[in-house]
């Protein structure tokens, strides 16, 4: 079977000489939700917007349920709905008037009750006389995902949906999503929070400076990327590990000042308590302690030392 | 290499940009009747009163054409150029650039629309003309198809202004400083064979004299150039847009990086 996506030795330097990819290759299932986790700057929209045929790709293939974007363009962005990471939107024109150009645009014969449905899905129905320029900013997203959804895509992209977002659009959002997977589509967002990627995507892929660092299953991944690390700050400066405390997975840092420990949040014991009852037993006294979680950043320069 | 179509992507998009005329109803339709109007009654009554015929034609019907063709070609470069540059201006070109949509099609869509707004607006005032002097179509199915040629040709023309323009003075400027100057000195209100030389010989260098002779001759059967050189003109000119707009979209320029 051919995957959703296939994404081969795809690189991309804009005209500004800045190399936003760097030979990504990635394989995205059918019907998976799939995470694209990176800070900003990495190249996220960038991929998505070659995949799409916004961009041009300097070097690679890419291929859309089995489609080459290029040289059979048409079969592959049929397939695709595109929800992007802007709020541009058109102003003067009612939702379901933006959704029947969009549908349109996608080839499909116009069919009103498609559009009264996904304007109700996304609680747009009672706006669908007004004009876009009159909606609050969710709504608009709301008209964009609407948009997308107006030629019932196979495969959907969205493009940092929950940035600007409120709650209630939040739920609703990755309810629909949910109903969508269940339905057969095949979701590829992207996000910058860690916890996004955790609570929606059934698999995650780490993507930095413009390469991607690390392909998992979200149970895999999580477990790399859930510790946390806690720092006995002593009393008394320890010249080497006590004995009593060896095995422990501890560390000493800041010149012997600091024990450090780390430990998995998603374990079913983090072992916190017996340790320091043992830190105590060994007679080491500390004046405070802190616990700190590994920053985007950090998991970064972890994952690409771990290669 | 299959051939396919998206019509419902090209209709789509025509739909969406007669949409939009509709909402600019005044500024499309009533301010081009009311400049010709005007027209009318500054040109007609205060020239007309001293040239009261040019070749045997009497002088307010004489400009006639020339109106229509100032009219249709400032209109047809400025609603196709807008009709694409304001979706590259906010953003919402994506969806075009994402969509199974060919460069054809996309033409078909904005140039179609932008075209019938100019054809329309053109039967409106050739209407109105009838409200302040006679004027009898010679040959009705060539003004026709130079009526048609002509919109098509300037909407193209529209449209590639409106994907180079990065900015909103080029849009306004290009119609203003060149369509503008070159219809008056097309012959638009006199017939160029009564300029002396050197300014005839000039004159066939400005592609307008040709569109302009080529409708006038389709009213009253006289023309400053023959009517074959006329058309061959106005397709050559189609054409030549036609190339530049496909190339446009084969190499992205001003749309994808
Ligand atoms: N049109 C462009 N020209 C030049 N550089 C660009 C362009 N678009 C994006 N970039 C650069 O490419 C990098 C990746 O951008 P992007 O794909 O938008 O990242 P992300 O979506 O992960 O935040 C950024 O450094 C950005 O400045
Ligand atoms: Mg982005």
């Amino acid at each position: 079977m051919t995957h959703a996506i296939a994404i081969s030795h795809l690189s991309k330097t804009y005209g500004s000489g800045f190399q936003a990819l760097k030979d990504v290759s990635l394989d995205i299932r059918h019907g998976e939700i799939f995470a694209l986790l990176g800070p900003n700057g990495a190249g996220k929209t960038t991929l998505i917007n070659v995949v799409c045929g916004i961009v041009i790709p300097s070097a690679g293939t890419v291929t859309v349920g089995g489609h080459d974007i290029v040289k059979d363009y048409r079969a592959a962005r049929s397939l695709i709905g595109l929800v992007p990471q802007e709020l541009t939107t058109d102003a003067f024109e009612t939702p379901p008037a933006t959704m029947r150009l969009s549908r349109g645009l996608f080839g499909k014969p116009a069919n009103p009750a498609v559009i009264e449905k996904v304007l109700k899905e996304l609680s747009l129905w009672d706006k669908r006389d007004s004009r876009i320029m009159t909606l609050s900013g969710g709504m608009k997203r709301r008209v964009l995902i609407a948009k997308a959804l107006a030629h019932e895509p196979q495969i959907l992209f969205l493009d940092e949906p929950s940035a600007g977002v409120d709650v209630a659009l939040r739920k609703d959002m990755w309810q629909l999503v949910r109903a969508l997977r269940a339905s057969g589509v095949t979701i590829i967002l992207t996000t910058h929070y860690i916890e996004e990627a955790e609570d929606m995507a059934d698999r995650v892929g780490v993507i930095n400076k413009g390469e991607l660092i690390v392909v998992e299953e979200k149970a895999e991944l999580m477990r790399k990327l859930g510790r946390k690390q806690l720092i006995l700050e002593l009393r008394e400066r320890l010249d080497a590990m006590p004995a009593a405390l060896a095995g422990h997975g501890l560390s000493l840092a800041a010149d012997g000042m600091q024990l450090v420990y780390t430990y998995d949040t998603k374990g079913e014991t983090t072992g916190i308590t017996t340790l320091l009852d043992q830190v105590r037993n060994a007679g080491v006294r500390f004046k405070d302690l802190q616990t700190r979680q590994s920053s985007l950043e950090d998991i970064f320069v972890g994952l690409v030392r771990q290669r | 290499m299959r051939l396919e179509m998206n019509l419902y992507g090209a209709r789509a998009i025509y739909m969406y940009e007669m949409a939009r005329t509709g909402r600019t109803l005044l500024q499309s339709i009533v301010s081009p009747v009311i400049s010709t109007s005007l027209y009318f009654v500054v040109f007609g009554a205060a020239i007309g009163s001293r040239i009261s015929y040019i070749e045997g034609v009497p002088y307010g019907a004489f400009i006639v054409p020339g109106l229509i063709m100032l009219m249709l070609l400032t209109q047809s470069v400025m609603n196709a150029s807008f009709g694409i540059y304001f979706p590259r201006f906010v953003g919402t070109i994506y969806e075009i650039l994402s969509a199974p949509v060919s460069a054809f099609e996309i033409v078909l869509g904005y140039v179609g629309a932008a075209a019938t707004k100019s054809i329309v607006l053109g039967l409106i005032i050739l209407a109105t003309s009838e409200l302040f002097v006679p004027v009898r179509i010679a040959h009705p199915a060539w003004m026709l198809t130079f009526l048609v040629l002509t919109a098509l040709s300037f909407s193209l023309l529209g449209f590639i202004l409106g994907l180079w323009a990065d900015g909103f003075e080029k849009l306004q400027i290009v119609p203003l400083l060149i369509i503008t100057p070159l219809t008056f000195l097309g012959g638009t209100f006199y017939s160029t064979s009564v300029l002396p030389q050197p300014w005839r010989t000039v004159t066939l260098f400005n592609p307008l004299v040709y569109l302009i002779s080529g409708f006038r001759w389709s009213f009253f059967n006289i023309a400053d150039v023959h009517v074959g050189i006329s058309l061959a003109m106005t397709l050559l000119f189609l054409a030549t847009c036609l190339a530049i707009v496909w190339w446009f979209f084969k190499t992205g320029y001003r749309l994808k990086n």
